[in-house]
């Protein structure tokens, strides 16, 4: 059988722009056909924007890679028409064990918080996930949306203009020419867009190679997660073990940075170790094997005229919490309705660069994050190891120090404090749903929240009335009234506290912007426009 | 503003004083390391306020050895 990411997905086909003659001028193109490039193309295509994709590939990425995506990837991905997918081919793990040394210190069950419409994650090969993406973007092109999907085009050349971006493309019959009013940059961590560019990532952080390797086992194995911090079988190093689908296990073997990658993995010295690993008698094939590097470490701005850039190719951070391909997605998230607004006259450029604080402030938040997990895995002095060691030895038998044991904190998507898009805010009201807050998803009467918060401005009102649709300073805004007697505990406990009724302006991204506790037309008006990058003018 | 006791507290000063060099008794200089980050952690959980452990770690850096 032909293994999915060895199959062409998107082979190059000569397209009308070779033979154009002169360079043809697109809206929107994206460089890179990884999760979040691709996403970026679906949000987009969806509001009729219309965009290209460039990838010098064909196929989607070989290997499990990205592993596990979060409950805000997966409520990004629903707004993008292809949640269910992940959800119904991904796996959900609830039970884990933490090894330390040659014991298991304890065993924990996640109970994931009640009251959402997704799973706190799920485990998927990032394979699959590329492959519903593009499913969807076959999909939108037989509905007649306005994207495309370049396979073999490799992007050469890249001139900065003040209002565009010139591009030369190479692929196997000869170069052509490119413009692109705007050119978004999700070419992973060795970004050659950053590079033709001549940006550099700053200040390296931390650095560390990981062997990877997904196994298929020949027998039962618990869907569980098991971590081992300083495992005989791997010293000083930590080690990680995950459920995929299809009986695929993934194992994460650290090995520092004084390594020599080819040496590692090759399967006479990848299979010893994972034989001590899972124990003697557990037969296994080993599916894939891969070395992976990473820096923690991320571009000073993302934003450079008219080329953003967004996922790896802006930032990157250690495996440990998930926080990379996940915060890929929330880059686009935040970028797409932007663009679409500027693209369409609606919002000044002024937005676009709100794109760079509250990205920005998302990955710095992840770098520290994902190095106090690595200090703590991986302890950089003698007094740390001690203080590591003491918390893994108290693990055992109290749960008090269980929450500080930390292999990584998981994913979770950035509260834009301050952002200059932030709205009033009013007292009194819960502070997880404050103006720049995540959306916290909660049953609202039949419904989830976010299933009717998406796409557009929306004005939520509880237990107060707003007009189901409206148009405000040129903006369509959405309506969502939720009565009195369908406002149950979640979202009560999430948006109103002891308030009785609220009214909240939700970004397309649906962050808050704004929220009342009563409804004044004229205050709605004032934070729309400073949600549009207007600066409260109106 | 949370504050910190630095006046005398302990009931007993030197039965915990002795208390604490008996439980170090008989202990290499690691393990006594390890007893004492576990013993650190074990407090700190027992205060458990954020704000009256920051102010503890800080000043227990003011008061540098030999000072």
């Amino acid at each position: 059988m032909t293994k999915l990411f060895e199959a062409p997905l998107y082979p190059y086909k000569r397209c009308a722009d070779q033979d154009a003659g002169k360079p043809v001028r697109h809206p929107v193109i994206i460089v890179g056909a990884g999760p979040v490039g691709l996403a970026m193309a679906i949000d987009l295509a969806q509001a009729d924007i219309p965009v290209v994709v460039l990838d010098d590939n064909d196929k989607v990425s070989s290997g499990s890679r990205a592993i596990c995506f979060s409950k805000r990837t997966l409520e990004i991905l629903d707004r993008l028409g292809c949640a269910e997918e992940l959800v119904n081919k991904g796996v959900v793990w609830n039970v884990g064990k933490v090894f330390f040394g040659d014991r298991q210190v304890y065993e924990f069950n996640l109970l994931p918080e009640e009251g959402h419409k997704h799973p706190a994650f799920i485990n998927l090969q990032q394979y699959y996930c590329e492959l519903y993406l593009v499913e969807r973007i076959r999909a939108l092109q037989v509905a007649g949306k306005p994207v495309e999907l370049r396979g073999g085009n490799k992007v050469v050349g890249l001139d900065r203009k003040t209002d565009h971006a010139a591009l030369t493309v190479r692929t196997m019959d000869g170069d052509y020419e490119l413009e692109a009013d705007w050119l978004i940059a999700c070419d992973g961590a060795g970004s050659p867009t950053r590079k033709m560019l001549g940006l550099e990532f700053e200040g390296r952080i931390f650095e560390d190679n990981f062997l990877i390797a997904d196994v298929v086992m020949k027998a039962d194995f618990p869907t569980e997660r098991w971590f081992w911090f300083d495992p005989p079988f791997n010293r000083d190093q930590s080690a990680l073990l995950h459920k995929q689908p299809d009986g695929v296990w993934r194992i994460d073997l650290q090995l520092g940075w004084h390594v020599d990658k080819e040496e590692e993995k090759k399967p006479e010295n990848v299979i010893p170790r994972l034989k001590d690993m899972l124990g003697e008698g557990v037969e296994f094939d080993l599916e894939w094997v891969s070395v992976y590097s990473f820096q923690c470490c991320r571009m000073e701005k993302f934003r450079h005229g008219r080329v953003i850039f967004a996922g790896d190719s802006a930032h990157q951070v250690s495996p440990f919490g998930a926080r990379g391909a996940n915060s890929g997605f929330q880059d686009i998230d935040n970028l797409g309705w932007k663009l679409k607004l500027v693209l369409s006259g609606k919002a000044p450029e002024a937005l676009i660069e709100s794109y760079d604080f509250e990205r920005e402030t998302a990955a710095d938040e992840n770098i520290l994050q994902s190095s106090r997990s690595t200090d703590f895995i991986t302890p950089k002095s003698e007094i740390s190891r001690i203080f590591r060691d003491a918390v893994l030895d108290l693990s055992e038998r109290h749960a008090f120090a269980r929450p500080m044991v930390n292999s990584g904190r998981l994913s979770v998507p950035c509260t834009y404090d301050g952002s200059p898009l932030n709205g009033p805010d009013a007292q009194g009201l819960p502070a997880r749903t404050r103006p720049g807050s995540p959306p916290v998803d909660a049953p609202a009467g039949r419904s989830w929240l976010l299933e009717g918060t998406d796409g557009d401005f929306t004005l939520l009102g509880l237990g107060i009335e707003v007009p189901a649709q409206s148009e405000l300073l040129g903006v369509p805004l959405k309506g969502l009234t939720v009565a009195h007697e369908d406002i149950g505990p979640e979202l009560r406990a999430r948006y109103l506290g002891e308030a009785e009724e609220a009214v909240y302006l939700i970004r397309p991204d649906q962050h808050v912007a704004a929220r009342w506790k009563s409804l004044n037309w004229e205050d709605v008006t004032a934070a729309l426009s400073i949600a549009l990058g207007k600066g409260g003018e109106i | 503003m949370a504050d910190i006791i630095t006046t005398p507290n302990l009931a007993e000063p030197d039965t915990f004083y002795a208390d604490l060099l008996t439980a170090h008794e008989g202990l290499t200089k690691e393990e006594s390391d390890a007893y004492n980050a576990r013993l650190i952690l074990l407090m700190a959980n027992q205060i458990g306020d954020h704000a009256v452990l920051k102010k503890l770690l800080d000043e227990a850096r003011m008061t540098p050895a030999g000072a």
